[in-house]
């Protein structure tokens, strides 16, 4: 046999060592543009974060100042957005994970969903703007936004919740109808605190990306500037991304204002992934204690 | 009594089906009022004149409605996006299914999961502030606000989805599959691309679907990097403005039901059904294929 062939053993775990080094390299890529990433953010971002730039409105045509009140927006927006698309969500995932016999009816549900959860950002901001703001006359307001968010995060909740529903064993739910208790009665006693954690994490996540959307509250709620606080759910608010967005592309003091630019982006990027951050943590917890 | 109570469950259930089917009513409502915004343009310009017209001066006069440069805008970024994010999503989620020691994988993991988590909106501004500066200057353009720069961060973008929903699919490949591979003398190398990767393909395909169906329905990306210019694009340099830039940017200025912004609601159907075509596809594909396991052998 000649060893220097293509099927010598030498010649094989070269390749494979090779491959190896590839896929290894794209992990590391990807990893180090994380890095870089957040690096960048906060050490661009840390000397603009101050008490006075987190409690303060800004002035000066938003050249100086702080961003509470686009803080204070994002918090109504994503808290609205939550108490929509939670109650929503939890329920349509009880119905298709407790209640739904497959057939053609489910099929339709499920490919709805999918097709709800890709349909792009700008596209839930117009028919916000259609839909909330013109149709039902709410104008452009926390209201109308957090409609739409909580339109855009719905699909999230119902596959967090329908994967958590689906991780009770089924023997918890026989042995709960074996002693009688009705369907409701096990899903509402059995099924759903068990359930919880899953469903908590799934919330969690949707509750970051509803904070971190900008295309969806463009047309919805978002306004440029605000001299003071929101005090109906009929007003326009300010929102960390939407001022992320303005203050880097337009007016005439792009250059001037970078310093409170790389302060937000900072504020908003931890805030989001402090927010994903509560979930992986409670998951994984949740993974060790499992009792099942 | 039984009765009754058979009663209030089955009421219960029925319920709960509405609510399960909202999802179904909610789709339609987007799609009756992207409409009901967006086909009185057709009353001015014809749909085929709308989608293949070369010239988008919608606020000129006479304005020009032909969004063909705004199509060929998002197609370009998302095909060379995918061209970056494929092979990374990957090869990363072959790492983490196959190769990684446990520790590895959940940081790597997490990592994933985090980029996922960025807002657009900071990776678009990430483009603008550093990547486009770098970009002028190394390759001497006229603007770092282009096709390549809003490629790369799009490629960001769609890497998490790409590599989870890849590395759901590898996981799932039976292990007699690989068992029965090493037990014929192939080496962990072989086993993975000839056995696993064929056999993991349907769940791939899904997720680079996906991932590209993510990439052109991005938004603050586009707005932020692409450049802007509404002209079919020569050179991988030029600046673009892709469907969904245009509808961001301009929404705010268009006039109330003028013919701008019927125009702007009329790129947002084709967006629509370009999101949707290519989600439809990606459930068809993992419907199709589903069946990986010894019982299709």
């Amino acid at each position: 046999m000649n060893l220097t062939s293509d099927n010598s053993i030498t010649w094989r775990y070269a390749k494979q060592q090779v491959f190896f080094n590839i896929v290894r390299l794209a992990a590391l890529l990807i990893s180090a543009a994380l890095g870089g990433l957040l690096l960048f953010i906060i050490a661009s971002g840390i000397q603009a974060i101050s008490w006075d730039f987190i409690t303060l409105p800004p002035r000066d045509s938003m050249t100086k100042g702080g961003i509470m009140p686009a803080i204070v927006g994002t918090f109504y927006l994503t808290l609205g957005a939550i108490a929509i698309a939670l109650p929503l969500g939890v329920a349509s995932a009880i119905y298709l994970s407790e209640y739904a016999r497959q057939g053609t009816i489910v099929r339709i549900i499920r490919i709805g969903v999918n097709c709800l959860a890709g349909v792009p950002s700008v596209v839930f901001g117009l028919f916000g703007l259609g839909f909330f703001v013109v149709y039902l006359k709410f104008g452009s307001s926390i209201l109308s936004g957090a409609l739409t968010l909580g339109i855009l995060i719905l699909p999230t909740i119902i596959g967090a919740s329908e994967e958590a529903l689906k991780a009770v064993p089924q023997t918890f739910r026989e042995a709960s109808l074996a002693l009688g208790v009705s369907k409701w009665g096990t899903i509402l006693r059995i099924v759903l605190p068990n359930a919880l954690p899953g469903i908590l994490t799934g919330s969690i996540l949707g509750i970051g990306r509803a904070a971190g959307e900008t295309a969806p509250i463009m047309f919805t709620a978002a306004a440029f500037f605000t001299a003071k606080l929101p005090e109906s759910i009929f007003d326009e608010v300010m929102a960390l991304p939407y001022h992320v967005y303005v203050l880097a592309t337009a007016g005439t003091h792009i250059e001037e204002t970078r310093s409170i630019q790389y302060g937000t982006v900072l504020v908003l990027v931890a805030l989001v992934l402090g927010i994903d951050l509560i979930a992986i943590a409670i998951r994984s917890a949740m993974r060790k204690r499992k009792k099942w | 009594m039984a009765a009754t109570r058979q009663r209030k469950e089955q009421a219960i259930q029925m319920l709960f089906f509405l609510f399960a089917a909202f999802s179904i009513v909610l789709l339609a409502l987007i799609l009756i009022f992207l409409f009901r915004e967006g086909l009185p343009i057709f009353k001015t310009v014809t749909p085929i004149d709308f989608i293949f017209g070369k010239f988008w001066y919608p606020t000129y006069e006479p304005p020009e409605y032909g969004i063909w440069p705004l199509i060929v805008g998002s197609l370009v970024v998302t095909f060379i996006a995918s061209a970056i994010a494929v092979p990374l999503g990957v090869l990363s989620a072959v790492y983490i299914s196959e190769i990684a020691p446990a520790s590895i994988k959940e940081i790597l993991k997490s990592v994933i999961e985090l980029i996922a988590g960025i807002p657009s909106v900071v990776l678009g501004f990430f483009g603008m502030v550093i990547l486009a500066p770098w970009m002028q200057e190394t390759f001497d353009l006229p603007t770092g606000l282009n096709i390549m720069n809003a490629s790369l961060v799009l490629a960001l973008m769609a890497v998490p989805t790409i590599s989870s929903i890849s590395e759901d699919a590898l996981y799932a490949v039976p292990n007699e599959f690989k068992e029965a591979s090493y037990a014929l003398g192939a080496t962990k190398y072989e086993t993975i691309v000839k056995v696993i990767i064929p056999a993991a393909l349907s769940g791939i395909s899904t997720a680079v679907i996906l991932g590209m169906a993510r990439a052109i329905g991005e938004t603050m990306v586009v707005l932020m990097v692409a450049g802007g210019a509404a002209a079919i694009p020569e050179s991988l340099f030029d600046s673009v403005r892709p469907m969904p830039a245009s509808i961001a940017a301009e929404m705010g200025e268009a006039p109330f039901r003028s013919g701008h912004y019927h125009a702007l609601f009329a790129t947002g159907i084709v967006l629509f059904f370009l999101t949707l075509a290519f989600n439809l596809l990606a459930d068809y594909i993992s419907n199709r294929f589903k069946e990986v396991g010894s019982a299709t052998l």
